[in-house]
Parts: C-alpha cells; structure tokens; sequence
C-alpha cells in the first residue's frame, strides 16, 4: 500500500507542476514549430470517447454541436489534364451556414484536394498533408508524386478511423507520371481513377458528367462540362448550392479558372437550346 | 477490502461498488447572445449583446462576450460561456507568449490559423463555441474570420452567429453583401455599417429571448479600439 501511496502523490506533483507548460517560467523554451509539430487531441474522460462525440453531435441532442456538411465535388481527367469542380454551400442542419465556403484547397501551387464531409476535418488534414509534402519536398530535393501525397492523407486519418471524423476528398495534381487523381476518404479508402464526384450531390453531378465525357474534349469544354455537372447538382439537392468553383491542373500547377454564381448560372443555361450538354 | 489515500481524509476504496453509476456525461450548455461582425474598407465592427441566459432565465444582463486581443483584433464568442472563457484565455496566453518568443504581436491572420488549430485540438471533445475574430489585416483592410466549432474556418465580409444568426444573417446578407438587389452596390462607410449593425441588434431583439439587454460594439480601426455601448430592450 505504501508504494501505491507514493505513486500517487508523486505523480500529483510531478504531472501539474513540473511541466514548463503550466508554469510560465520557461518562456524562451516555447516554440511554434515544436508546440504544434505533431497532432495532438483532447479526448474527453470518459469510459467511450466515441460514443461522447457521437452523442453530442446527433440530431437528437440537446445543445447539439453542428459540424458544417453538405456538398457537390466532382474532378475528372481528360487530355489537358484535370477539371476540379465544386459548390459552395455548407449546411447544419437544414440551417444553410455559409454560401461562400472554399472547397477546393490549395495544398501547394501542384496539389488541389476538395472538400466533401466535415468541413473541419478536410481543412485541417490537408494543411497537415500541405506541411508534409514540405518537408518531403525539403528532405528529397523534388515535388512528392500524387500518389504518395494521398497515401500520406489517407494513412493519416486511418489512424482516428471509428472516432467520427468525415472526410470525403479528391487529391489532384500533377506530377512524373502526369496527371493523376485519387479518391481518398475517412473510412480508409484510397482509389485512383478518371472520373470522381463526391458528396450528398454527387449522383446528380455523375449523371452530367457521364453523360457528356469524352477524354478528348477541349479544354474549354471541359471546363464547361464540369461547371454544368455542378450546377445541375445544386438545383437537385438542397443541401449544394452557392456558385460553383472551377480549377484546372495543368503540368505547370493548378489555375483557378472561375467563380460562378448558381442564380446567373440558372438563367444563363434556361436561355440556351435544351438536350446540350457540353 | 482495502484502502488507501493519497492525502489525509480521502478515501479510495478498490472493491466493487454496488450503488447505481450515472454514464451520462453532459458538460454542455447553451448561454445563448449573438454576435456579429462586419468589415469594412479600412475597418471593422465586431458586436455582441451583453445577456448570458440559461434555458428561461437570465444569468446576467452584462456579461461581455467581445474581448480586445490586441489593437488590431478582437475576438467574440457565443454558446457554452465556459468554453469560451478557457478559449479566450488560451489565444490570450498564446499571444502572450508569442510576443516574448518573436518580439512582435501576433497579425489578426495568424490569430485566426491559430485559433483554427486550437479548436481542432479538441475534435473529440469540442468547445461548444461559435467563434467570429474581427480586425484589420497587414494591408490595414478590414478582416472577419468566421468558425464552427471544430476549427472549418473561413474569411468573409460580414457574419452574424449565435441565438438570432437566422434572424440577422439574411439582412446583413442584403444590406452588406448587396444579394438580390440589382443596383447600389458601394462601398459601406463606418456609419452606415453602425446603423445597420444597431438596427440587426433592436430588431432580434424584438424576436429572440435570448438576445437583449445591453449591445457592446467594437470598432477597429488603424487608430485602435474603440468601445461603443448602447442599450437594448431588457424585457
């Protein structure tokens, strides 16, 4: 008992007060680059972590913590590289946050990902996955490949899988190989492919965009094709909307090519011939 | 059965206990008030009201929800009060120690990533807080970063949250982002802004129970922070 005794009370005084964080006589010690090197969560003190976040971000909670959600993206291959097409629209609930929120991260000026899921989650891990595309950068003298990048993500949120996290995201680029497009998500999936569309809009955004593929369309065909997908998505589902992004991956980096409002867009496409698409 | 302390007076007994355990863990409540801000050319507003409520009844009629972090940017935040009070003091301490590591303050953009990445922190343990940061930028141009609770964040021009946003977000969407009008698209001067922003707080107001009493107005400009107070219905 008495060794029971002395582990307790050393580790009351050691944890509390020995450490340079509480106390603040220590301040040259402190340093951005450490503080925040490494993820490092809170988790609630309680028997299931899980069950506590999913408890309180249910819709049937009480004080109901509301994680922005809701979205079109699309992305697809094709001769002159990549079309990367999003809307706007975040929602909570049937509440509509913001119309104007950025789905397309710049990771750096060669990788785009896209933003489907918990708004938070894709913010984060993709400036985490832009910091370690830095330093890969830094360590091996040339632009990590597309293919690895997404690997980084998707190992990254593996490790919280089952926690909550919600992350459904398109990582672009171009790189050695040319261009290249993966589909990667919190449940562990990572796919290459031609031709993605993700989120709660993404059937109606297929449904366009295979409809008027072809990998030998233009360039601004293409762009046209994936701003219709989009547009298309947000008038059948309540939960897209806003305008629509549109971003090209050529092999010399990405160009953000336009920012177009959904209410134009609607008159500007009732105006032209039906039955054409692209 | 055995026992053992680890500071005279307690007692920590190791044998099963046989009396019924609560599992639920609630550690949220919602204080209600509303905040805004708005951005301006060479300015901002960022404006609370100054009522901490809890389910019917009033906590306080001047509780601030708005602090000054530095001359060029003040935070406000709504929801769980005791959230905010510990994330406030976490940006302050950061700042703080951010000063003595670089010998300058923190810009309002840094201030924003920061506080991002301090929500995310707590992913699985959210701070129950909606978070508005307003200030100028480093071109001295008026800046609001807006939040949900985990961290997504976002710059934009104006933003309303807390108990009336769905009252107050759709005029501030017409009368500062101009939506659905055909014309008189100009720039907003500190005055107007003020007006709109006074007149946002009278009318919710009228409408939510948890928005009243006092409206505490903070405008940043390149002079500094300045402190406007004005009352509100206390009904």
């Amino acid at each position: 008992m008495d060794t029971l005794v002395s582990k307790y009370a050393n580790a009351a005084s050691s944890a509390s007060f020995d450490n340079a964080d509480n106390l603040g006589d220590n301040l040259s010690g402190w340093d951005a680059a450490t503080k925040f090197a490494l993820p490092a969560f809170d988790i609630p003190m309680v028997a299931n972590p899980t069950d506590f976040l999913r408890a309180h971000t249910d819709a049937s909670a009480e004080n109901r913590i509301r994680i922005q959600h809701g979205t079109t993206t699309l992305a697809f291959k094709f001769q002159g590289g990549i079309i990367v097409a999003v809307d706007s629209r975040a929602s909570g609930g049937s509440y509509i946050a913001s119309q104007t929120v950025k789905k397309v991260i710049e990771i750096n000026p060669y990788l785009l990902g896209t933003m489907a899921g918990g708004a938070a989650d894709c913010q984060y891990w993709e400036r985490e996955l832009g910091r370690r595309c830095r330093l890969f950068e830094l360590r091996n003298k040339e632009r990590i490949s597309v293919a690895a990048a997404s690997k980084i993500l998707s190992n990254m949120v593996y490790d919280y899988k089952g926690m909550g996290l919600s992350m459904g995201t398109m990582i672009t680029g171009w790189d050695k190989t040319g261009p290249a497009l993966f589909y990667v998500d919190s449940d562990g999936t990572r796919m290459k492919g031609e031709r993605f569309s993700v989120g709660s809009g993404s059937t109606f955004a297929y449904g366009v965009l295979d409809t008027g593929y072809d990998y030998n369309l233009s360039v601004p065909d293409a762009i046209e094709l994936g701003r219709r997908a989009i547009y298309h998505a947000t008038h059948r589902d309540a939960y897209s909307g806003g305008s629509v992004n549109v971003f090209h991956v050529k092999e010399t980096g990405w160009e953000f090519i336009g920012n177009y409002d959904v209410g134009e867009l609607h008159w500007h496409y009732h105006a032209q011939p039906k039955g054409v698409i692209a | 059965m055995s026992v053992f302390s680890t500071y005279p007076g307690q007692v920590i007994v190791d044998n099963p206990v046989s009396v019924p355990i609560e599992h639920r863990f609630d550690p949220y409540v919602d204080n209600g008030g509303t905040l805004l801000s708005i951005s301006g050319e060479d300015f901002c507003v960022v404006a609370a009201d100054t009522r901490q409520s809890e389910g019917y009844s009033i906590n306080s009629r001047y509780v601030p929800k708005s602090v000054k972090l530095s001359n060029k940017t003040v935070i406000s935040m709504g929801g769980c009060y005791a959230d905010c009070l510990t994330l406030t003091k976490k940006i302050q301490q950061s700042m703080e120690w951010y000063q003595h590591a670089h010998g300058k303050t923190m810009s309002t953009a840094a201030v924003a990533q920061m506080l991002s990445i301090m929500l995310y922190q707590k992913r699985f343990f959210p701070f129950y807080s909606w978070c508005i940061l307003g200030g100028l930028d480093e071109e001295g141009k008026g800046a609001v970063y807006t939040y949900d609770p985990v961290g997504s964040y976002e710059r934009e021009s104006c933003r309303c949250a807390g108990s009336a946003s769905s009252l107050i977000q759709p005029f501030l969407d017409n009368q500062i982002g101009f939506k659905n009008q055909e014309s008189n698209k100009t720039k907003l001067s500190l005055d107007q802004v003020l007006r709109i922003t006074k007149d946002s707080f009278t009318s919710a107001t009228e409408r939510d129970i948890y928005t009243g009493d006092y409206l505490e107005i903070f405008v940043i400009t390149s002079k500094g922070v300045e402190v406007q107070k004005m009352d509100l219905k206390k009904d």
